[in-house]
């Protein structure tokens, strides 16, 4: 799921970077609102996704995949603080790694660090009311990466439509949306989703057994109290 | 909040990271879908798009694929994820403490 250097034209890694700048602006006012002693679960957390996106499968179409831990942040920290948490693992992975494009940095942090933690909590905010909290969190997890999944696959398959030589080949990424969405679809809803399905739910299992203040929604809704509470 | 049981199980995950790289080998998985090389993108379609050349080698990494050791690709793996540990976990601190000071001071 992270996009290379040299996928996307510079139109578009551009708009990426002109859509995520106002995002990280707010993830920066929203993460200074909370407190101090809860810093060291913004390290833990980016941490964890970190070596969680280490782990990787195969899929059963030849390629590879992992969780990216993403949805558990959202749903313990909260969906800002998972935006900025997530944007700085991405960054570290792509400077120090070459794991995604410097280039692509925005329009990864677009796909893994707004897309799936918002909708993740969304999904989970949702589902806690009518079912077992941990069984919420599983199902955020596999919408939260398909999700996800979707906006790569968009991101990508415009490729050939937006940059194309004057013999009318693609510049940038080749293959079109018809064949990137079904792709990236295939590999997350049959598998991928629920690995991380799977590592929210454990994760979150085990974390509100050891840490009832984090399980509890108390602190994925003390990000909104500071929020509305002091501005 | 007992933070040091968790550091201890992300050092153990750490330590395990080779097995994603073993089970990704034993199957004889590729890349992930989209993330090739452009030798791949070559003979999947028989051309490297001219604005993925010119692009594609901008930023050296480092330490990049993961492996900054080159005879023990396992041994690099636990390394990057050390580093990766260290690096996200530092900078997501001294990030977090920048933008908490005012909560810091007022704190009683």
């Amino acid at each position: 799921m992270h996009i290379p250097e040299g996928a996307l034209s510079p139109q578009t890694y551009g708009a990426a970077y002109a859509v995520m700048a106002p995002l990280w602006l707010i993830a920066g006012r929203k993460v200074g609102r909370l407190r101090a002693r809860q810093v060291p679960l913004l390290a833990i957390g980016g941490a964890f996704s970190f070596v969680i996106m280490m782990f990787n499968i195969h899929t059963l179409t030849g390629t590879t995949g992992h969780a990216t831990g993403a949805p558990l942040i959202a749903i313990l920290l909260g969906p800002w603080t998972a935006v900025l948490v997530m944007s700085v693992v991405l960054a570290v992975q792509a400077f120090l790694f070459g794991d995604g494009g410097i280039t692509a940095l925005a329009a990864n942090c677009i796909n893994m660090a707004v897309l799936m933690p918002f909708v993740s909590y969304g999904v989970y905010r949702l589902l806690a009311r009518w079912v077992r909290r941990g069984l919420a969190a599983g199902i955020a997890g596999y919408v939260g990466i398909n999700a996800a999944a979707l906006g790569t696959a968009i991101l990508f398959g415009l490729q050939p439509l937006l940059a194309h030589g004057a013999d009318g080949r693609p510049l940038y990424f080749p293959y079109g949306l018809k064949i990137t969405i079904a792709a990236m679809m295939t590999e997350h809803l049959l598998l991928l989703g629920f690995v991380e399905a799977a590592v929210t739910a454990l994760a979150f299992g085990y974390l509100s057994r050891t840490e009832p203040s984090l399980g509890s929604e108390v602190a994925a809704r003390r990000e909104e109290a500071a929020v509305g509470g002091r501005g | 909040m007992k933070a040091r049981r968790l550091w201890i199980i992300l050092l153990v995950l750490a330590v395990l990271t080779p097995i994603g790289l073993w089970v990704p080998a034993h199957f004889h998985a590729g890349d992930a879908w989209g993330e090739w090389s452009l030798g791949t993108i070559r003979e999947q379609t028989g051309r490297v798009p001219p604005g993925m050349a010119r692009e594609a080698g901008r930023w050296q990494a480092p330490m990049a694929d993961y492996a900054p050791v080159r005879r023990s690709p396992s041994a690099g793996y636990v390394v990057s994820a050390l580093v990766g540990i260290v690096v996200c976990g530092g900078l997501l601190w001294f990030l977090g403490r920048w933008l908490t000071r005012r909560e810091a001071r007022d704190a009683p």
